[in-house]
């Protein structure tokens, strides 16, 4: 029996008023409808409207935002119309919110026991006497470990994951029948993401819970959600259920979408949905993804496609969508550059690179007063080839941004050696480093916002490379400008703009710019696509490799995501706690047998495939430091021997040439 | 176009807009008209002043207000519109050439500070800090004993004082934007450090600075007509509100209005300049109580 809606969002439109004073919409006529035990999953790239919707849901409308027509109802409830006494005590209430990165903003000064007895009294109707063990039992739901010890700890004194499962556990205080979720897990660890989603899998299932759970990450969605609505540029485009949206879209923005996720079981680069959505204030004639379709035609420019019911149960915005098969055929995959022959010379070498951020004092230094901690990168021994993508993996804090600003020489290197085309070893420092050097390593950073001087126009930015390394200035300086912008895909007239005049994914290109314009011989690239839109990110990487293929140039590629790594890199190190646990070339790392970590590491990828679920292996415990003797996956190895993993380095065994793992585990074993 | 010019295109839209921002607030339009009345007054006020400021006339010893003297007169006999009306100049004078001076060394020593960073800079700001805590008054009236008066001395004195609290201000402000990528980008690449201040730097620093600026010329406006109070600035016959000031005071009680002129003079210029100041922060997004860039 079909239930009665339970959050009911009809014919919503949303907008606000731009200067001249028209009505500007950023969402156009969405339907949603929610019932207990759904989940629904919100899906589309930044801009599109997710988060809009979402906090429409529960009443709620962003400073400048408006309702233009349209109702929500939670259970029945007028939310619009609602006085507010009563939305307050809705939200939080029998309406939750966990929005992103709310386990980063808990009180930092109140005890987590604190924070959720608080909530407790808020939102619950417990006697104060049962709020102690309201505590306990809300901790153990989202499944920490120790919940007594827990209440006393501080927020700081937890791990990113379990702030975060802090942060579900007081949204469940209210024991609320709704979840709303906006991007819960961005920035945690790909083994924490997987625990996450985990428990809130099944808390959705234990408690019945109407859940939105709005992410540009396919892979978590497909994990949670049942159900799966794409938007576009403020539209629902396609609405379906999960399998079917995930594995066979039937919209073409859907299936570029798609399209564009690396994954762990393919060697190609993923496939670019080249464009971007429109801006909200420009008038849209027709389908507002024609300019990017590959099916449009002459009526998707003129008249705008409706939402089509299909038998099927799925909803489709598209006048072609029964022409999707040909979208296969159309879009042959862009075959990855040829990985180098072995017998090219070694561009970098990292010699026993060790790296240490604490500065022991000059008086412990004397009299060794201190154990000298272990030092956050340890052992690093890499030769790179010339034109090869050496992958570097690992979760946050291992130590892969440390090993590129070091090689960068931002950061000094404690001991070990860098080399540069097989001549001398370099300075540790950048001051000391001969100008021709620093000319050929670049860094391209994660996040172009941070990355750029926001006060430089494109011109002025990529004019810093090219009059330090070439003096060039005049006429020669903006032709070379307007060459590199070309080779980025961007045009002359992006030369005046200023960062906060491109989108995010135009801000990257002009990041790569400057790192092109030096023409290195090495570029540093450190999760350069991490703050960008999958169809973006894809793009980016299929940019990268042309480049890399036109110039030759070498990459270290460093990103927490290893289906990004495994498209673009010919070689692939995964690091725990700053030390090597297996290198090698991709296909054998990705492939039987692991290292334990890498394991683990493989087995919490999330595929935006609803069938495939997750192999947990390791738990999301997050270390500080690295042990100070053995190995240093000690602590959290599923497949530990014994006491020799605690007190001797893995010897590295040569699997096959060229692939070698660190573990103490024998070769057949693993 | 050249390259350089299409900058100069984004900075002048820039001004344009924090312009039209400042213009568009109360306490913007009313502080500007308040500091631009002043300057013009300044400049003008030797034309416009109805009597001599230093013609004495013993007959009108502190007289009041009368349709010749609108104003009144002081113990001397002068006329206290038209000093009223020129009390600002030399305070304008002083404070207007010494306060961008204060900005620029205090700025570039602050920048320079936030860059170097590590022990030396932790020690430089300790001696910093304590050399704030000292009371200024006494700071000031021990060099210009020791240097003597006038404004050879005054403008060295005030923009070297008011320079250090810059130093602070500059050095935070530094710290915020030395940690982004575009910094580390720029090291990486081997700029030289100048390069970076003022290539990198300076232009985010920039705002924070002008804001900065503004306070510290209120501040330093209060400073100098404290200091002509105490018979440490302005030398008489020249007039100034301080002055003024200290020499009405003793006739408070029967002839307020000696007083009240250059007071209502020295506030409103004062008030102007702090709404000025705060149009300016909102405008640049600045936030005055962090005085760091949001
Ligand atoms: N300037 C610093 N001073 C002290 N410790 C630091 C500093 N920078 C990084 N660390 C520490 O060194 C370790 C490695 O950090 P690093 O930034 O290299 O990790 P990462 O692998 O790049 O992580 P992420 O994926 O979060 O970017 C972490 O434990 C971090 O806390
Ligand atoms: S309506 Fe036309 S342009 Fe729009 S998605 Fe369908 S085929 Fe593409
Ligand atoms: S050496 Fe021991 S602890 Fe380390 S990965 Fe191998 S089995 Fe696990
Ligand atoms: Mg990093």
């Amino acid at each position: 029996m079909p239930q009665s809606p339970f959050i009911d969002i009809k014919n919503l439109s949303v907008g606000y008023t731009s200067r001249s004073g028209k009505t500007i919409p950023v969402l156009r006529d969405v339907n949603l409808s929610i019932t207990r035990g759904d989940s629904i999953g919100l899906v589309g790239e930044s801009g599109s409207g997710k988060s809009t919707l979402a906090l429409a849901a529960m009443g709620y409308f962003k400073r400048g935002l408006h309702v233009i027509s349209g109702q929500v109802q939670f259970d029945g409830i007028d939310m619009l119309n609602i006085e507010r006494n009563a939305l307050q005590r809705l939200r939080g209430g029998r309406l939750a919110l966990i929005p992103q990165n709310s386990g980063q903003s808990l009180t930092p000064n109140l005890r987590i026991g604190q924070q959720i007895t608080e909530a407790l009294r808020l939102h619950s109707d417990l006697p104060a006497t049962s709020f102690d063990a309201g505590v306990i039992d809300l901790l153990s739901q989202v499944r920490l470990p120790d919940p007594v010890g827990l209440t006393d700890r501080y927020p700081h004194e937890l791990s990113g994951g379990q702030q975060q499962r802090v942060a579900i556990a007081m949204a469940l205080a209210s024991n609320p029948e709704a979840l709303l979720l906006d991007e819960p897990t961005t920035g945690l660890d790909v083994t924490t993401q997987a625990h996450i989603m985990e428990l809130l899998r099944d808390l959705a299932k234990d408690r019945n819970l109407a859940m939105l759970y709005v992410s540009h990450d396919l892979g978590a969605i497909a994990r949670v959600c049942n159900k799966v609505m794409v938007m576009y540029a403020g539209e629902t485009v396609l609405t379906g259920s999960a399998k079917q949206v995930l594995l066979s879209p039937r919209h073409p923005y859907a299936h570029g979408l798609l399209a564009s996720i690396p994954r762990l079981n393919e060697t190609s680069l993923p496939q670019a949905l080249d464009g971007r959505p429109p801006m909200p204030s420009e008038t849209i004639m027709g389908c507002a993804f024609a300019d990017r379709c590959k099916l449009a035609d002459r009526t998707c420019y003129s008249s705008s496609p409706p939402l089509n019911h299909l038998e099927t149960g799925e909803a489709v915005r598209c006048f072609h969508h029964d022409q999707i098969g040909q979208l296969n055929q159309k879009t042959e995959k862009s075959a990855r550059s040829n990985p180098v022959a072995a017998d090219k010379d070694t561009a970098l070498s990292l010699a026993n690179l060790a790296v240490s951020y604490s500065r022991p004092r000059l008086l412990s230094k004397l009299f060794a007063l201190q154990d000298t901690p272990p030092s956050t990168v340890d052992r690093i021994t890499i030769d790179i080839k010339k034109g090869e993508t050496l992958g570097l993996v690992g979760e946050s804090g291992s130590g892969k941004s440390t090993i590129l600003k070091t090689i960068a020489g931002m950061v000094p290197a404690q001991s070990g050696n860098i080399i540069l085309n097989q001549t001398e070893p370099l300075d540790t420092m950048v001051e000391k480093r001969p100008a021709a050097y620093l000319r050929q390593v670049q860094i391209i950073f994660q996040n172009p916002d941070d990355s750029l001087n926001p006060r430089h126009t494109v011109a002025q930015i990529l004019a810093q490379p090219l009059r330090l390394y070439y003096g060039l200035s005049g006429t020669p300086l903006r032709d070379r400008s307007i060459a590199i912008l070309e080779q980025v895909r961007l045009g002359e007239h992006y030369l005046e703009r200023l960062p906060s005049q491109l989108s995010g994914g135009e801000k990257q290109r002009v990041a790569i710019a400057r790192a092109f314009a030096a023409d290195p011989e090495i570029i540093l690239c450190d999760e350069v696509t991490s703050a960008l839109d999958v169809s973006v990110q894809a793009a980016v990487l299929d940019l990268l490799d042309v480049l890399k293929r036109q110039d030759g140039t070498t990459y270290i590629f460093v990103s927490h995501d290893l289906a990004v790594v495994k498209a673009i890199s010919d070689r692939v190190a995964v690091l725990y706690q700053g030390r090597i646990c297996e290198i090698g070339p991709v296909a054998a790392v990705y492939s039987a047998p692991f290292h334990p970590y890498t394991d683990a590491l493989l087995g919490a990828v999330l595929e935006p495939d609803p069938d495939v679920a997750p192999r947990l292996k390791a738990d999301d415990a997050v270390e500080l430091s690295p042990p100070n003797l053995g190995c240093p996956f000690q602590r959290r190895c599923p497949r530990k021997l014994g006491s020799i993993c605690e007190t001797n380095i893995p010897t590295a065994q040569e699997i096959a040439p060229g692939h070698i793992i660190h573990c103490h585990i024998s070769q057949v074993d693993l | 176009m050249t390259v350089s010019s299409t900058s100069h295109q984004q900075e002048h839209g820039r001004f344009m807009t924090v312009m039209k921002d400042i213009l568009a607030r109360p306490s913007g339009l009313i502080g500007l008209t308040l500091v631009l009345f002043h300057i013009l007054l300044a400049l003008l006020s030797p034309s416009i002043a109805p009597y001599d400021f230093k013609l004495q006339n013993s007959s009108l010893m502190l007289s009041p207000p009368s349709s010749e003297h609108w104003l009144g007169a002081d113990h001397l006999g002068r006329d206290i519109l038209s000093r009223t009306l020129m009390g600002g100049r030399e305070a304008l004078l002083v404070t207007g050439i010494a306060t961008p001076l204060a900005v620029i060394w205090g700025g570039f020593i602050g920048i320079l500070f936030g860059l170097v960073g590590g022990r030396v800079d932790e020690v430089l700001m300790r001696i910093v800090d304590a050399f704030l805590s000292l009371p200024w008054i006494l700071k000031m009236l021990v060099l210009i004993v020791t240097f003597g008066t006038g404004i050879g001395v005054l403008i060295p004195t005030l923009t070297f004082f008011y320079g250090i609290p810059v130093i602070r201000v500059a050095r935070a402000a530094t710290h915020d934007i030395i940690a982004r990528d575009f910094v580390w980008a720029a090291k990486a690449r081997g700029h030289s450090r100048i390069s970076i201040i003022w290539r990198e730097l300076l232009p985010n620093v920039l705002d924070t600075l002008m804001v900065e600026g503004a306070m510290r010329w209120s501040w330093m406006l209060l400073a100098f007509s404290s200091l002509s109070f105490l018979g440490f600035g302005v030398s008489p016959p020249i007039p100034d509100w301080g002055l003024m000031i200290s020499d009405a005071r003793g006739f408070m009680s029967f002839a307020p209005w000696g007083v009240i002129a250059p007071v209502i003079g020295l506030s409103s210029l004062i008030i102007g300049i702090n709404l000025s100041a705060d149009a300016l922060a909102k405008a640049l997004g600045i936030d005055r109580a962090q005085k760091a860039p949001m």
